[in-house]
């Protein structure tokens, strides 16, 4: 479209004033991550490689680290087979209250952080306690889950829209049964869709502090344990190392799924707001 | 060994005929994990949280008690504090909304009329990696740069001044910052979807850049900035840890955070809890008029 000088400029200079916004601060935890002293006073004097080596020495960032693995692998794990099966169903099948699965399923990222933590917090008190099961990994993994579903749906369900029914109707007309239909014609149509959102529901679930509050008891994930160091002055030059990794851990994951799902345009639906969610 | 796969096979063959010609059960095969699941362990849930607003705290015991009641509200009515905290977060969360709206539109315009493909498919990434990536080390990045001895106040020096420190002020671009990239995306789609030829068509009438925004731009991107809106103003309710990084006041979710983990009053901050849901229920009604579910 046509612009004059002066608005394109302006714009211009405004896109690149957001991009700085969003940028900056994680530069700035980046470089401070090799931060040569204990404080965070700006300017820094130099750079250095130590904190690294002891972050990984670390025993509290040790078992933070593997319980966020743990916690990010099994809620992916769930959220992959219920996500994947309600995809199905809505995309396959017309019945009553197919259009309310889509809200229900959306419903653990829409509604406040903090309410489906404490909803959550209540239940497993209530329901759980008297038969001994207290707060701890399962309740992290049951948690997440929850609102891990949303993205895994929002992906296989893109993915069947687009593939549509006709393949699997010519499958069965061929005397392919329900299993080799799905092992040969459904499951490798979505495979890249279902990993893209298993990688996202993992790096939703590595990140996520909110809900975990509510529903890890003495369990500490890696965002728990930045979040109970912070307020510990000799603890910060590691907190920023932890910082980084969470970053790029995260940061990984979804940009492989971006490019999984990518479609003959250069655009994809799987990163898009909808599909992402509240931390 | 021959027999188990001769027995096996027809069995799943059966089964699978069963399910061609019974469409329903497998419909419900295939329903019964998620909708088991959503239901039962996320709807029961929040009815749980929504009857423990109604019990009770026994104030010489510390028990919850499972009695039913209005007490937990008329607490939350009538202490001015309360009342107080609601309106700072729907403030702090209405001031972040117009905020991002602001800083979103340029690039999202951008994005979507002006750029090459090459460039729009590199911004989309440059916008969406800093959305997924951890919300609190984001926070904490701001608690470094607006430290007293931090970047910003260094920055500002020079020129005799200097940043807000930790506070409200803090809080409000703590927020805009966090909740960014969830404006620009639907505002980028948004505005992706205009005809360039209304644009056009302005242009050969005569109108100027800013006689355009006002008339059709901003008019047909309305939806979006509502549907990003969502985002912006229901995360900034629900949050309690912005605010207890990078200020010391209190917000809704700070509240419920210290009544269901310190106080141990589940009831008090389950009641208050319903709080923030019943003005987002508002909030969507809204939104829906304005046409937002359709730019989700």
């Amino acid at each position: 479209m046509q612009l004059s000088r002066s608005a394109r400029y302006l714009l211009r200079a405004g896109t690149a004033l957001t991009l700085a916004f969003l940028y900056i601060p994680l530069a700035v935890i980046a470089l401070y991550a090799f931060n040569e002293r204990r404080t965070l006073r700006w300017p820094i004097p130099g750079l250095t490689l130590d904190w690294f080596g002891r972050a990984f020495e670390n025993p509290g960032v040790r078992d933070a680290l593997a319980t966020s693995l743990k916690a990010a692998t099994g809620a992916t794990a769930i959220a992959l087979v219920l996500g994947t099966l309600a995809a199905l169903a809505v995309s396959r099948h017309r019945f009553f209250g197919r259009d309310t699965i889509s809200f229900l399923v959306l419903l653990p990222i829409a509604l406040p952080g903090i309410v489906t933590g404490m909803a959550l917090n209540a239940t497993f008190r209530e329901v759980l306690t008297p038969f001994g099961v207290g707060l701890g990994l399962f309740t992290v993994i049951v948690g997440h889950a929850t609102f891990c579903i949303v993205v895994i749906y929002n992906n296989a369900i893109a993915r069947l829209r687009r593939t549509g029914g006709a393949f699997e109707e010519a499958s069965a007309d061929l005397g392919a049964d329900t299993w080799t239909t799905f092992r040969l014609v459904t499951l490798p149509a979505l495979r890249s869709a279902m990993v893209a959102g298993a990688l996202l529901a993992f790096a939703l679930s590595f990140d996520e502090v909110i809900v975990t509050t509510f529903t890890a008891g003495q369990q500490q994930t890696l965002p728990i344990w930045i979040l109970a160091n912070l307020s510990r002055p000799n603890q910060l030059p590691i907190v920023n190392v932890v910082g980084v990794i969470v970053i790029a851990l995260s940061a990984f994951p979804v940009y492989l799924a971006h490019r999984l799902t990518l479609d003959p345009e250069g655009d994809s639906a799987a990163v898009a707001p909808a599909g992402a969610a509240a931390p | 060994m021959a027999t188990g796969t001769i027995a096996r096979k027809p069995a799943r063959r059966a089964l699978a005929g069963f399910l061609w010609r019974h469409p329903r059960a497998q419909l419900s095969l295939l329903l019964a994990g998620p909708i088991g699941w959503l239901v039962i362990a996320y709807l029961g849930s929040l009815a749980v949280l929504f009857i423990a607003a109604f019990w009770r705290l026994d104030t010489f015991s510390g028990e919850v008690v499972h009695e039913y009641g209005f007490e937990n509200f008329q607490t939350l009515a009538e202490n001015d504090v309360y009342r107080t905290i609601v309106l700072r977060t729907v403030l702090i969360a209405a001031a972040v909304t117009v905020t991002d709206a602001i800083l979103a539109f340029p690039i999202a315009f951008f994005m979507a009329k002006v750029a090459r493909r090459r460039v729009r498919a590199l911004l989309v990434v440059a916008v969406v990696m800093p959305l997924w990536s951890s919300y609190l080390v984001k926070v904490y990045a701001w608690r470094i740069i607006l430290a007293e001895d931090g970047i910003l106040n260094w920055a500002l020096d020079p020129l005799g001044l200097s940043g807000p420190g930790f506070g409200n002020v803090a809080t409000w671009l703590v927020f805009s910052y966090l909740w960014l990239p969830y404006m620009i995306l639907p505002i980028y789609a948004g505005l992706e979807r205009i005809p360039d030829s209304l644009l056009d068509a302005s242009g050969d009438l005569g109108g100027g850049a800013g006689v355009t925004f006002r008339s059709i731009v901003l008019p047909l991107a309305l939806p979006a900035v509502a549907a990003g809106s969502i985002f912006t103003f229901s995360l900034t309710l629900g949050d309690y840890i912005t605010p207890q990084i990078v200020s010391s006041t209190q917000f809704i979710g700070n509240v419920v955070y210290t009544n269901v983990g310190v106080a141990n009053n589940l009831p008090l901050a389950a009641a208050f809890a319903t709080v923030p849901v019943a003005i987002m229920i508002l909030y969507l009604l809204a939104a829906r008029r304005m046409g937002a579910f359709e730019s989700l």
